[in-house]
């Protein structure tokens, strides 16, 4: 009864409560060395000279390292969507004779204490040559350095014929749109520890997240070793959410420190680096424009944008600009779409990706557009939305782009049967008739609703491995990851369901590269697609074995069998033989300690669950604030693994949607200054902000990819929460104030309002 | 985010406490509730070398209501007042203030008095404080004074406090039956820093206004009186349209303060609403 579908308790869990949770900064290696980064404090500059000497000086102080002494290791490469064109701006894990933002690692100090470290790292001294500073993407291109310019790339993205499109309208809406610089903030900052043995030649690190297979062979081959001489271990993770896991300067200084210092190191980051060298994300500037017929159907749309990419490109490469460029059309039909994408380099933060990359500012723009054009024809932005929608009809339905190199093909929906179900659930004309009773009397309420298309269950490929001990016990060992979602539970409940036992009886090892020789990780809300399928082809090869021996042993058909409740039995529950008596009858014919069985499952195409947000918002009017009073998600998700689970993603996805709604960006001075680097300065949602959010979960269009129907949950509760909230506070001005900018903070609103002649 | 190194003192006595801070003079640091200092050190934009921490000195533990005084002794905690401490009118606006100070954790060991000292524009307390026409009593080794709320904020984080002085007390005058207090302000989220605030004090008498303080906080370097708001009440029935009036005057009374969250038109518009709102809460 805890298997697919079922709302059971998070096996992670009685370990964080009792405080037994394993974080990077719980791990300490015996005569392990702090590591302190010392950072630039200048936005663009050339490095005249730096002068340690001080900083070494202190007792205590083992090592002062600075570019030149890094200079032979390559720059942090691409884990994916790398271009030719993005290679000269990576990042060097120390600046390399120019510092490109504040915040850059530019030295770092080794010590036997933290508090030594930082005593030391005041004492490093930059001289350093001011350079111009560009903090605004959109603005004229610049030199990054003597050969390349600000802007190494355009993405382009079309099907259909735009020029006939725009000829035949009979309107043409147009607008600019921006999403402000926020990134996702776990409540664990980053770090690393690792350990060199010098008699083996092994070097372990500790603190590993998301894609630790994917990092060992990126550090290895920056540090020129051979796979079998690194492991990455994956603690408890405090958050992921895109950011947190990608291979950083700090993680490859950890280990290279362990084996040039021959001592254990240990890096944990504080909050105030955090939000100056952790990725950042979105800020994109879109200029928009939609050729439209007399009722309001869409003929074609144009979009041209601007991606704040920050110093340098990371990890993630075009990643970003390609998802919003791919996702922008979301869930309507847009018979002709043309993107452009301008990747700009800036002196900010770099960035990457972070929850709903991409589609939370594709998201926003394209359903203000269709918000704007409902205004244009003077109808009911449901009613625009109803005559653009993808018909179930025409599923799967082939985009004509790609995304993250796979074809964009939408594999099953039906979103205007979605759209019915969250308006019927929601009482939406009751809905509506009371904010026009509370408008009447004199209220600024309003309601906004927000489409959109999500994909998950990225490839290429998933290997599990799945064992069985004599006790009916299972192991199962797989190259996903836990950034703290629920990996372990939803895993364990598939595996339980495949092999009748009950997910408790299930121990998931992840993150661990000593354990199984490939992994993925876990991004791009892939894990329950992928690594579920995997488990389920791992399954049927024991199960099959097991079912054989039980038929023998039983003498029953093996059709007549199923493995439920611990047991190999027949309908009806009876003849039956318990899994433990059964597996030693399979393990004495392999004279094994246990039955093993491994499976692969590769998938060159991602799934496409998809939603709707509904947000209720309420204006101060003196004062610009906006109470948020109500959010509702609808999400089909095609099969729910673990509906709490879900849920428990769209809250923690809908809080994060509503801080880049409402409250958080990182604001910069024109020199490049970053204002916001601590948490009063950044303001992000807490309870106290949170609206009571509504779910409505329906598995109406379950997935042909994979065995198992599923699409991923993980990112939906961001996705439309901007467009939505930007939408209900439109409409509680009664259209007075255009939204076009995120976040919506109130003196900017206020601003706004002022302008419009709003008093 | 490691505090560069202090040395530590933790006295038993005001008496031990006031030597230690004629010893160490600039270099010494009363610690309190640490809400405010810890953070700063933990920055490194404050760097003691020496803590006195007076959280042991059960003298500096009271809060009582004497004739016509409320004493806050310099250990009462912000939780204090959350609950209303005293009967009437003024043990609600002290409750109401205090919810909109930081949040739970912080209440429980940020002190009222550490708020005064520290003078952070922000502060409600500081507000609230200047407003209500506190005195602070202060001791240094040698002598104790009494330092009136009007002499006391000098400048962003200043006051009128010597290094070598504790913050032993504050007083807030209990009035009479006949005033009513209002609070109001807008923070970007529960428990934020405001970006204004108003404090109002009122004095009701056959259905006017007879007596009125305005204070504002958040808008300017230090919590600010608006008097000529104030001034523009007395003799006036409150209501809309006395409110409007002071809130205009209100509003135009000070050099506000620029920052990422507020412009000064902003700041200005903005004491505009809180002003009124909080004469509105004093007479609701
Ligand atoms: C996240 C967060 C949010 C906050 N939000 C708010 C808010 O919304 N409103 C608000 O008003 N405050 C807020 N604060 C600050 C908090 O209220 C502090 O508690 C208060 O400002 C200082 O009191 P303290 O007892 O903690 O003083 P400490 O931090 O211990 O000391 C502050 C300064 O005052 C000096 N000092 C303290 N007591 C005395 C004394 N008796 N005599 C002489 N000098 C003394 C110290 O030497 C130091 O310089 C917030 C703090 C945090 C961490």
């Amino acid at each position: 009864m805890d298997g697919i579908g079922a709302s059971v308790r998070r096996i992670e869990d009685p370990p964080l409560l009792r405080g037994e949770g394993r974080f990077a900064a719980d791990i300490d290696l015996p005569g392990q060395l702090h590591m302190r980064v010392v950072r630039a404090g200048m936005a663009h500059g050339r490095i005249l000279s730096i002068d340690t000497a001080a900083a070494a000086a202190i007792p205590g102080v083992v090592a002062i390292w600075t570019g030149a002494d890094v200079a032979s290791l390559p720059p942090i490469g691409f884990r994916m969507m790398g271009l030719t064109a993005l290679e000269p701006y990576r990042q060097p894990i120390l600046a390399q004779r120019v510092v490109r933002y504040v915040g850059e690692p530019l030295a770092v100090v080794f010590a036997e204490d933290p508090y030594v470290a930082e005593d030391a790292e005041e004492l490093v001294y930059a001289d350093i040559e001011a350079l111009p500073v560009i903090i605004r993407a959109a603005g004229p291109i610049g030199d990054f350095d003597a050969a390349h310019g600000t802007e190494p790339t355009i993405i382009r993205k079309a099907y259909g014929d735009i020029a006939a499109a725009f000829a035949a309208a009979e309107h043409v809406v147009e607008l600019e749109l921006a999403v402000g610089r926020h990134t996702g903030v776990p409540l664990e900052t980053r770090g690393a520890s690792a350990a060199y043995d010098a008699a083996t030649g092994r070097l372990a690190m500790h603190g590993a997240a998301k894609v630790p297979h994917t990092n060992r062979i990126a550090i290895a081959r920056m540090l020129d070793l051979s796979l079998d001489q690194l492991h990455l271990h994956e603690g408890h993770v405090g958050g992921g959410f895109g950011i947190r896991g990608e291979l950083y300067p700090e993680d490859v200084l950890v280990c290279l420190a362990a084996m040039r210092l021959g001592r254990p190191v240990k890096w944990i980051e504080d909050r105030r680096e955090h939000l100056m060298a952790a990725n950042h994300s979105r800020d994109q500037l879109h200029r928009i424009r939609a050729a439209i017929d007399a009722r309001g159907f869409v003929l074609g749309v144009e979009d041209e944008f601007w991606v704040d990419q920050g110093a340098y490109v990371r990890t993630h490469a075009s990643t970003v600009p390609d998802l919003a460029a791919g996702m922008l059309p979301g869930p309507y039909l847009f018979p002709a779409y043309a993107a452009a994408a301008h990747v700009r380099l800036t002196n900010k933060t770099p960035a990457g990706t972070y929850r709903a990359p991409g589609r939370f500012e594709g998201t926003f723009v394209r359903e203000r557009l269709i918000d704007a054009i409902a205004e244009r024809v003077g109808l009911d932005p449901i009613a625009v939305r109803r005559i653009n929608l993808i018909p179930p009809e025409s599923m799967p339905f082939d985009r004509g782009l790609d995304a993250l190199g796979t074809p964009l093909v939408y594999d099953s929906g039906d979103y205007a049967l979605l759209l019915d179900k969250f308006l019927r659930h929601l009482d939406y004309e009751m809905l509506q008739a009371s904010l026009a009773t509370r408008r009447a009397a004199g209220e600024h309420v309003g309601l906004g609703l927000a489409f959109f298309v999500e994909k998950s269950g990225l490839g290429p490929f998933d290997d599990v491995r799945l064992e069985l001990d004599a006790g009916g016990r299972a192991v199962l060992v797989t190259g996903a990851a836990s950034v703290g979602q629920g990996v372990e539970t939803s895993l364990a409940q598939i595996t339980g369901e495949m092999l009748g036992i009950s997910y408790l009886d299930v121990t998931v090892v992840h993150g661990q590269t000593d354990r199984i020789a490939r992994g993925m990780g876990a991004f791009a809300t892939r894990v329950t697609v992928m690594t579920g399928t995997a488990i389920v082809l791992a399954a049927e090869k024991l199960r099959a074995r097991l079912l054989a021996k039980a038929a023998e042993l039983l003498q029953q058909p093996v059709s007549a069998l199923v493995l439920r409740d611990g047991a190999a039995q027949a309908e009806g529950g009876s003849p039956s033989i318990a899994l433990p008596a059964l597996i030693a009858a399979c393990l004495a014919e392999e004279d094994a300690p246990r039955m093993v069985a491994e499976a692969t499952f590769e998938s060159g195409h991602m799934t496409y669950p998809y939603g709707i947000h509904l947000a209720i918002a309420r204006v101060d009017a003196e004062t610009g604030g906006v109470v948020l009073e109500r959010l509702a998600v609808a999400y089909d998700i095609g099969r729910t693994v673990n509906p709490m689970l879900v849920e428990g993603q769209i809250h923690g996805g809908a809080a994060q949607g509503i801080g880049g709604a409402l409250m958080e960006e990182f604001l910069y001075d024109e020199d490049g200054q970053p204002l916001c680097t601590n948490l009063a300065d950044y303001v992000m949602p807490t309870s106290g902000e949170m609206p009571p959010i509504d779910i409505l979960l329906t598995e109406d269009a379950p997935s042909g990819i994979g065995r198992l129907g599923v699409k991923g949950a993980g990112e939906g509760g961001t996705t439309a929460a901007g467009a939505a909230i930007a939408a209900a506070v439109d409409a509680a001005l009664g259209g007075r104030v255009p939204i076009t900018q995120l976040p919506i903070t109130p003196s900017r609103l206020h601003a706004a309002m002022k302008q419009a002649g709003f008093e | 985010m490691k505090p560069a190194a202090f040395d530590y003192y933790a006295p038993l006595t005001t008496e031990a406490a006031l030597a230690l801070l004629a010893e160490h003079g600039e270099e010494g640091k009363i610690l309190a509730g640490g809400q405010s200092l810890v953070p700063t050190m933990a920055f490194r934009l404050a760097r003691p070398a020496t803590l006195i921490d007076i959280n042991r000195i059960a003298s500096l533990d009271f809060c009582r209501a004497d004739d016509e005084v409320l004493r806050i002794g310099a250990l009462t905690r912000h939780a204090r007042f959350e609950t209303p401490f005293l009967p009437g009118p003024l043990g609600a606006l002290l409750a109401d203030v205090a919810h909109n100070i930081a949040h739970t954790p912080i209440r429980s060991r940020g002190t009222f008095c550490g708020s005064l000292a520290h003078a952070d524009p922000a502060s409600e307390w500081c507000c609230t404080a200047l407003t209500l026409g506190a005195t602070m009593v202060v001791a240094n080794h040698v002598s104790e004074r009494r330092v009136a709320v009007a002499d006391w904020f000098q400048s962003l984080f200043t006051t009128a406090l010597q290094p070598d002085e504790l913050l032993t007390e504050a007083r807030l005058p209990l009035r009479d039956e006949s005033w009513r207090y209002g609070f109001y302000e807008f923070n970007r989220r529960a428990g934020d820093f405001a970006l204004a605030m108003s404090v109002v004090a009122l004095r009701l008498e056959g259905g006017v206004v007879r007596e009125a303080q305005i204070g504002l906080g958040g808008v300017g370097t230090t919590p600010i009186l608006a008097k000529d708001a104030a001034a523009a009440l007395i003799g006036q029935a409150p209501g809309e349209a006395a409110w409007g009036i002071a809130a205009e005057l209100a509003a135009t009374c000070f050099e506000p303060t620029e920052d990422i969250n507020a412009s000064p038109e902003y700041r200005r518009d903005l004491v505009r609403a809180v002003t009124k709102r909080a004469l509105r809460k004093a007479v609701a």
